[in-house]
């Protein structure tokens, strides 16, 4: 008797265990409509590291330096030494380990796909996608080349990008931050430090905004 | 903000030559603004209980009070090139409960407020997938809708403070994060319309505005808990927080909430676009970098009293403040008036939810001596914040981003609030 109810159980869970399995793949609603390849095309503008994603084109530092001249130079200078705040794209190698580390695309950035990928969608600053890829792969010449990464006679194209190796690529790792945290569990109570001394101060460095008088 | 507020006040004076003589007095008499005021205060009848106030949809879209014009964003211009691309801040110190209303959500463009007719969004999904399909809003609004709360964090908050107190405020400090509901559609719902390949690992999220801002997001945190959201606290999303569509994803950091969302691409690689490798990688002294660094661990930081809200008198005082993990639920927060010396744990106000902003407070009876006020916020996996001491000593201070640590305020005998760092 009582193993039969057992056996009963054990078949009512199984069907239950298959049941919740069915609906743990999920339902489909049949909304939206297919995605054409035209439109896809038309969208699709990602690169990765490996070259997935480049347009055919090709382009040198020598014609990058004109169209970045025209077009780029108004906010990063003529060799990519920043105006005001604007980002700095060429220097700063030998930084990295200093208090003031200039992070540029020679010094910092581990891919050249990342370059092509975010001019060709996001500059210039705010005349987005109006390059030609032959431009776009002529500019990332031009910044490799500031950075002494490639001859500026050298014909940048989807068949070659994704060989060049950037100075910095080694130096990035994944985000290991739960070994850090282990250090992160304790939560003294009581006389947790003997005293505390005030090591600096906002105030004194002056550089909050204040509100203008109304 | 509409001019015609101040339409009332005018119309009112002129109704009320006494009233309006009063105000016209103040102005050339400080002394007179307190008389003026003393007149609405018992046991006086104020005007405000004696004559009519605005009628219906005197304002049919609701603004705060005239009396909190104060309380608004704020950005530090020396931070960055141009305002669109750009941050401004929340102010944490008037804000009360766990809720940030809409026009106070803090806000990061990178190449401005891009203003999406709803008519004309599409969201592209394609990559790895079966079915590579196009959304309009009205297809993603009859999907099953998720509310969800979960606070929003730019990785660079406090990202200021590494080498110092700089910043001397709460607003400029912590003010990079909000915390809303959300109302949308859970991406993993949206992923199995389109049908995606065993081979799809990552997703290529993608932002229609002018920088096309472009991160990738590991699968499995696309099918835990992320969700393509339309509306946030009751209704459609602001234009600078997305409108229509933008990407929810619990817990990480700022960055990866695609606003104004077009397009997700799903593929086997992760793109390592530039605000996953230029940006949003954290710099560490040896001269590597971290990347990826995607969870906002836990924090909490003391709204009121701040720099912004100093302590008016002696006696009892409400230490309050906002404590979240984007790891999971804020468990204790713990308050100490020593600099850390020690602790006591504050009350926690409900309700308290995963990935979430949690309302603390503490009461606090101030002798008039100088104090230094410390929040320490502890999660449900047992996570304590850490101190920026702590922090330096493994990560040094050019990391830029994931400053968790510990805020100290000083306050002196006048009850002036400063922002400090110890040792």
């Amino acid at each position: 008797m009582f193993k039969h109810a057992k056996i009963f159980i054990a078949v009512a869970l199984g069907a239950f265990l298959s049941l919740s399995a069915a609906s743990a793949k999920d339902k489909t609603y049949g909304l939206g409509r297919t995605a054409t390849p035209e439109e896809i095309a038309g969208w699709d503008i990602d690169v990765r590291p490996d070259g997935q994603g480049l347009p055919k084109g090709s382009g040198n530092a020598l014609q990058g330096e004109e169209v970045f001249a025209e077009k780029c130079a108004v906010c990063h200078g003529d060799f990519g030494e920043g105006v005001d705040n604007y980002p700095v794209l060429a220097g700063g190698q030998g930084t990295l380990l200093s208090n003031q580390p200039v992070k540029t695309v020679g010094s910092y950035w581990p891919y050249v796909s990342t370059v092509w990928d975010y001019i060709y969608r996001a500059m210039p600053f705010g005349d987005a996608q109006s390059l030609s890829p032959d431009e776009v792969y002529a500019v990332t010449a031009y910044i490799l080349n500031m950075n002494d990464i490639i001859e500026d006679d050298f014909d940048l194209n989807q068949d070659n990008l994704a060989d060049i190796k950037m100075p910095n690529v080694e130096n990035f790792y994944m985000d290991d931050r739960k070994k850090e945290n282990k250090k992160y569990r304790k939560a003294c109570m009581k006389n947790c430090a003997k005293e505390v001394v005030i090591e600096s101060w906002a105030k004194n460095i002056d550089v909050t905004p204040e509100d203008e008088q109304e | 903000m509409p001019e015609k507020k101040s339409n009332t006040p005018n119309r009112r004076q002129f109704l009320t030559g006494a009233a309006g003589g009063a105000l016209l007095a103040s102005a050339v008499n400080p002394a007179a603004v307190l008389a003026a005021a003393k007149e609405n205060q018992a046991p006086n009848v104020a005007d405000w209980s004696r004559y009519l106030g605005d009628g219906v949809v005197e304002n049919p879209y609701g603004v705060p009070s005239e009396y909190e014009a104060h309380v608004v964003r704020r950005t530090v211009e020396w931070l960055t090139a141009t305002r669109e691309s750009s941050i401004c801040f929340t102010p944490l110190q008037d804000l009360h409960g766990f809720i940030t209303p809409n026009g106070l959500c803090f806000e990061r463009h990178h190449g401005g407020v891009a203003h999406v007719n709803p008519d004309d969004f599409q969201l592209m999904v394609h990559g790895m997938v079966d079915k590579p399909l196009i959304f309009s809003l009205e297809d993603l609004k009859r999907f099953p809708a998720e509310n969800k709360f979960h606070f929003l964090e730019c990785a660079a908050n406090s990202g200021m403070e590494w080498h110092g107190a700089q910043l001397n405020s709460v607003q400029y400090t912590n003010g990079m994060i909000h915390c809303v509901q959300y109302t949308g559609v859970s991406l993993r719902t949206l992923l199995n319309e389109c049908g995606v390949s065993s081979k799809g690992k990552w997703l290529h999220v993608e932002g229609g505005d002018s920088a096309g801002m472009n991160r990738s997001l590991p699968m499995d945190k696309a099918l835990d808990d992320c969700m393509v959201a339309y509306a946030m606290n009751g209704e459609m999303l602001r234009p600078e927080n997305g409108y229509p569509l933008r990407l929810v994803v619990p817990g990480w950091e700022g960055n990866l909430w695609i606003k104004w969302l077009r397009r997700i691409e799903v593929g086997d690689q992760p793109w390592h676009a530039r605000e996953e490798t230029a940006k949003y990688t954290d710099l560490m002294p040896t001269g590597k970098a971290r990347r990826f660094t995607w969870v906002m661990e836990p924090k909490s930081i003391i709204t009121s009293p701040s720099p912004e809200k100093p302590v008016l008198q002696k006696g009892v005082q409400n230490i309050t403040g906002l404590a979240w993990s984007g790891q999971g639920k804020v468990k204790r927060v713990d308050i100490s008036v020593d600099g850390g010396k020690n602790w006591r744990p504050a009350k926690l106000h409900g309700p308290i939810m995963e990935k979430c902003m949690t309302r603390f407070s503490y009461e606090w009876d101030w002798n008039g001596n100088p104090a230094l006020l410390e929040s320490r916020a502890i999660d449900d996996t047992g996570y304590v914040q850490p101190t920026i001491k702590q922090l330096r000593e493994i990560r040094g201070a050019e990391s830029i981003y994931h400053n968790n640590s510990i805020q100290t305020w000083h306050v002196n005998e006048k009850g002036v609030v400063d922002n400090v760092q110890t040792r």
